[in-house]
């Protein structure tokens, strides 16, 4: 371990609000990276299905 | 006979390898790369734990830089991922061009978003770090300014896939600025050995041995690793939701699609 207390790892040595900017950032563009496709993919699969349904229900109409 | 006629030539046409033909199956591209979803997503996962808490708690501090060094475990995996991902993007674009694979089209339309955020990680990332070692957020050199090149070059990329509504020209559209700005690659390796700049060399290199104790690399080394690993899962599962929009029609889609089970 580095550093010797919590407050030191806050702190970090001064560039707190450098290091841990850039982390919360990488963060958010790793979480867009994971969240955006699965939402997207549940969106697209939820549509599809409810055209397919709307299809088939057309054909046994017809 | 017409038939047998143009079967032959099709066969005498095909000189790739096989494999290269079945990737520009989209029915075995999302079959294949569904099973390497769950490993991809486990390993990203696992490296970027440890790779994360080793940056953070266990490397130790530059001795000129003090902990503003612990952006580099961000700044290079992100900076490696843009140009690689920027590659791809041109290399599956040409494809698409040359050989109108479908997948190919696929895969260079995905690429596109996710290499933007990861440019955009790069430069962020690369800002806060100047502010503390250089005294500047930012300055017009050569790195930083091919850099944001790239991410200028990604964001055309996408502009031109959402704009056109026809999907071939689309995918023709934005391979051709792809292959283009390929030219932008060398500029952003070579830019700190051609020019004067404020911007360190590679630190960081496949053929020589790292500057720097292990106790610093080896966690790098985990990081790069974490997001190429993270970077294929987000590229996959996006191509496969591309896919399925795009082959509505088949069947195997629509036996997908009936299976409720599947999320």
């Amino acid at each position: 371990m580095y550093f010797s207390s919590f407050s030191d790892f806050i702190h970090m040595g001064g560039h707190g609000l450098y290091v841990w900017s850039s982390y919360g950032i990488a963060m958010l563009v790793v979480l867009w990276n994971v969240v955006i496709p699965l939402l997207k993919r549940g969106t697209v699969l939820a549509s599809l299905r409810q055209r397919l349904i709307r299809e088939r229900s057309h054909e046994s109409q017809a | 006979m017409v038939k047998v006629v143009a079967n032959a030539k099709a066969l005498k046409k095909q000189k790739m390898p096989q494999w290269f033909y079945q990737l520009g199956s989209p029915r075995w591209f999302y079959e294949l790369s569904g099973k390497w979803l769950p490993w991809l997503g486990g390993s990203a996962a696992l490296l970027l734990t440890i790779g994360l808490v080793w940056a953070l708690l266990f490397a130790p501090a530059d001795y000129q830089q003090g902990n503003s060094f612990r952006i580099i475990y961000l700044h290079v995996p992100s900076a490696f991922l843009a140009q690689s991902v920027y590659l791809l993007m041109a290399i599956a674009g040409a494809i698409g061009l040359i050989w109108k694979m479908k997948v190919a089209e696929v895969v260079a339309k995905c690429a596109a978003p996710i290499g933007a955020s990861y440019a955009f990680l790069a430069l962020v990332t690369g800002a806060i770090w100047g502010k503390p070692t250089w005294g500047a957020w930012w300055v017009w050199d050569a790195r930083l300014t091919s850099m944001l090149i790239l991410l200028f070059l990604y964001l055309g990329v996408i502009a031109l896939n959402s704009a056109i509504g026809d999907r071939q020209m689309a995918a023709k559209a934005s391979a051709i600025l792809a292959i283009v700005g390929v030219i932008n690659l060398p500029i952003i390796k070579y830019s700190v050995d051609w020019w004067n700049t404020l911007h360190q060399p590679a630190s960081f290199t496949l053929t020589e041995k790292p500057a720097m104790p292990a106790e610093m690399w080896v966690p790098l080394l985990l990081m790069v690793l974490g997001f190429y690993a993270l970077f294929t899962w987000t590229l996959l599962t996006r191509c496969r939701t591309e896919i399925l929009e795009r082959e509505r029609r088949a069947g195997w889609v629509c036996d997908l699609l009936s299976n409720s089970q599947i999320k």
